[in-house]
């Protein structure tokens, strides 16, 4: 077999990525577009970790643990957002989650 | 200290924990997006978030690994069943699961994938022929030195540090907030 | 495979850090077989008989001498009972939940480090991992309260988690003020390693508990309770009370399935044991290393494993010899004085083995010698805090809800908070 090279990694992240993408623009459930957000994310920091490991420095480890604390905050912060709204509408319905004032 | 050495052979078996964590990473990802029901959603996504940490490890990269079990597959997502159960209706699992225009988003993400495969086609030269590997055993040291300085420096990431800590602050605030019943 | 057998004998590093995958597995299946062998047998058997002669009974007689045998008399029992799975149970989350719960609690015996080199691989994050994979405890025991589709199971998933979650961050915290004390050494490197911790304890010549006293031991109670709560054991058990919900998360499982989760609690008490052991007690290290130091101290500590046998050992012939003289006890009566025969030898063994290896430790009595000690101090640390365990079972009520997650929240975390600013203070003044 061929040796794992960087651009194994690479591949690996970009379907992560592509999957996150899909699952953002036609999933109906705003859970499910959230989990695909973490999806995506990941990728990206295999993506980083992956390059790290190419250079042979920290610089892409130490930022995707940085990015790991964002989407753990983007993470909270959108699902308080989705309780506040289910409480109100009743629903978790992309599609019905579409007006700015009621 | 001596940052890099040249790795010479991988160690035995590596192509086959590779492929494999590396499928179930992308098998997990394709079941997140297509389950009908959330919590069957919430497991595929830790098995995703599990291999991922075992492609970091291969990676050397101990430390962010450690990092994503704890975070990501021990905290966010419990959250995550947490909030599913708490909004978990009858109604959402009878009703379509993707929208109408899901060729269109299946389409431009293909187109997206086929862009990403030919650019890593084209640009494969331009990735360094060996791959530089850092010893593991000081891994957590260094990056401890570099988020918070050694030798009486400031690390290069400190600033930074202390802004991930106020982001966390507002998010724990906007948080609680947006859920009290009261304000 | 025989010269990756051999090539690994004589070495001082763990099989996973030697690259060995052979011993590494040996290691992996001894590890497994010895703690759910004694998880199932041992402890279920202390921990009846302690909390029964805490309650003033006797406690399991029958089945064994003593009731020996009653814990593979339960496991019979739960291996063929029906397996009962509720009608609209999501069936693959409910056959998978327990899987969960077992992996997360298993799994941190790869860095559990019962010698400097026995350990399945001292990996460099050894703490993280541990905290990090028994914290995916938690999602087994969710997914077992949603998956039986009931609402007694539901409540009990969503209190045992949120309790759980809360007394993570005390546990962390507790654990981050050890480590701050692991950088006090020569070279000013702290170390995330299991066996690095205890190597630091060793060169700086105090157990952690002792070190900047009151701090350590604050740490120690913080992290002490926390695991307690962590595991959901007494006196935080509202989540598994038969008087309160009905057995919480785990109701609807029966037989083979709940003993899975039994399996995996205890796995989990073991293992916050051996978190707690190795970051404050020692780990490794025999009592007074400094003070009671030379050959003749060493000899002197080093019979203690063959000792501690022969006490069991005479402990079950005092018990054969005060058997009723009943026809019905004859068949006890042989089977205690053959299990104090096999103490017996153990512990001849042993003696053996000490006194052939003392002194030196370059050929292979004394290697033998030194990793049975090691080994030994270990488990006697661990099997303490077990034995608290049950005496917390045994003597406490159980907490409120409401009361629990205010101490988690108001009380533990301000307080492992201090203590690990006051840790810090304290040892940049003294470096």
């Amino acid at each position: 077999m061929l040796p794992i090279t960087t651009l194994h990694y690479l591949v690996v992240a970009a379907a992560l990525f592509v999957l996150g993408v899909v699952g953002v623009l036609t999933r109906r459930n705003v859970v499910i577009i959230l989990m695909s957000i973490e999806l995506i994310l990941n990728a990206v920091n295999l993506n980083l970790v992956a390059f790290s490991h190419m250079w042979g420095n920290l610089y892409g480890q130490v930022f995707s643990i940085f990015i790991v604390v964002d989407a753990a905050a983007e993470a909270a912060v959108g699902l308080g957002i989705l309780i506040a709204f289910f409480r109100n509408k009743e629903t978790i319905n992309v599609d019905e989650i579409d007006l700015l004032k009621w | 200290m001596n940052p890099a050495i040249n790795v010479g052979a991988a160690p035995l078996a590596t192509p086959w924990f590779f492929y494999g964590l590396a499928a179930a990473a992308v098998v997990s990802g394709l079941l997140v997006i297509t389950r009908r029901n959330a919590v069957h959603s919430a497991l595929a996504l830790i098995v995703t978030l599990l291999s991922v940490a075992g492609l970091y490890l291969m990676l050397y990269a101990p430390f962010v690994a450690g990092v994503q079990i704890i975070v990501y597959a021990g905290g966010i997502m419990v959250l995550f069943l947490f909030v599913i159960m708490l909004v978990n209706i009858e109604r959402v699992a009878k009703e379509r699961q993707f929208n109408r225009i899901w060729p269109v988003g299946l389409l431009a993400s293909c187109a997206l994938f086929a862009l990403f495969v030919g650019a890593f086609i084209k640009g494969k030269s331009v990735l360094p022929q060996r791959m530089i590997q850092l010893p593991e055993a000081m891994n957590t040291q260094a990056i401890g030195g570099a988020l918070y300085g050694e030798a009486g420096r400031m690390g290069l990431y400190t600033f930074a540090f202390e802004i991930a800590s106020l982001l966390l602050l507002v998010a724990i605030l906007g948080a609680v907030i947006m859920t009290k019943k009261k304000i | 495979m025989m010269q990756s057998f051999m090539s690994y004998l004589g070495s001082t590093v763990p099989p996973g850090n030697a690259g060995n995958q052979l011993w590494a597995l040996i290691y992996v299946l001894i590890i497994f077989v010895a703690v759910s062998l004694t998880v199932m047998w041992l402890i279920n058997w202390v921990e009846r008989k302690a909390l029964a002669h805490f309650q003033v009974r006797l406690g399991p007689m029958r089945v064994g001498p003593h009731g020996l045998l009653q814990p593979f008399a339960d496991a019979l029992k739960l291996m063929l009972k029906e397996d009962i799975i509720p009608d609209q149970a999501d069936k693959a989350v409910f056959w998978f939940a327990p899987v969960i719960g077992l992996l997360a609690s298993f799994t941190v015996y790869i860095v559990i480090p019962f010698g400097p080199s026995q350990a399945v691989s001292d990996m460099n994050i050894g703490i993280l991992f541990m905290l990090g994979v028994s914290s995916l405890g938690v999602l087994g025991i969710v997914t077992a309260g949603w998956a039986s589709n009931s609402h007694y199971p539901l409540m009990g998933a969503l209190r045992s988690s949120a309790q759980m979650v809360s007394y993570e961050v005390a546990m962390g915290l507790a654990v981050v003020s050890a480590i701050l004390m692991t950088s006090l050494n020569s070279t000013g490197t702290g170390t995330l390693s299991m066996i690095g911790i205890v190597e630091a304890q060793q060169q700086q010549g105090v157990w952690f508990l002792f070190k900047f006293f009151p701090l350590g031991v604050i740490a120690f109670v913080i992290f002490a309770i926390a695991m307690v709560a962590e595991t959901n054991r007494a006196p935080f058990d509202l989540a598994e009370a038969e008087s309160e919900l009905t057995a919480g998360f785990h109701t609807e499982y029966s037989g083979l399935r709940w003993s899975l989760f039994m399996l995996a609690e205890y796995a989990a008490m073991m293992a916050v044991s051996s978190i707690a052991v190795t970051l404050w007690l020692g780990g490794w290290l025999r009592p007074f290393p400094n003070l009671l130091h030379g050959p003749a101290w060493e000899f002197i500590f080093s019979l203690f494993p063959g000792l501690s046998f022969a006490a069991f050992a005479a402990i079950a012939f005092i018990g054969t010899v005060r058997m009723p003289s009943d026809s019905f006890f004859k068949v006890q009566r042989i089977g205690l004085g053959i299990f104090g025969l096999t103490l017996a030898f153990t512990a001849l063994l042993l003696l053996v083995i000490a006194f052939v290896g003392r002194g030196d430790d370059v050929n292979i009595a004394g290697r033998l010698r030194e990793g049975i000690d090691y080994v030994f101090w270990f488990l006697l640390k661990v099997a303490i805090f077990m034995y608290l365990f049950f005496w917390y079972r045994a003597t406490w009520p159980r907490y409120r809800f409401d009361q629990l997650m205010k101490i988690g929240w108001k009380v533990m975390l301000p307080i492992s908070l201090g203590a690990l600013i006051a840790t810090a203070i304290v040892g940049v003044l003294v470096k």
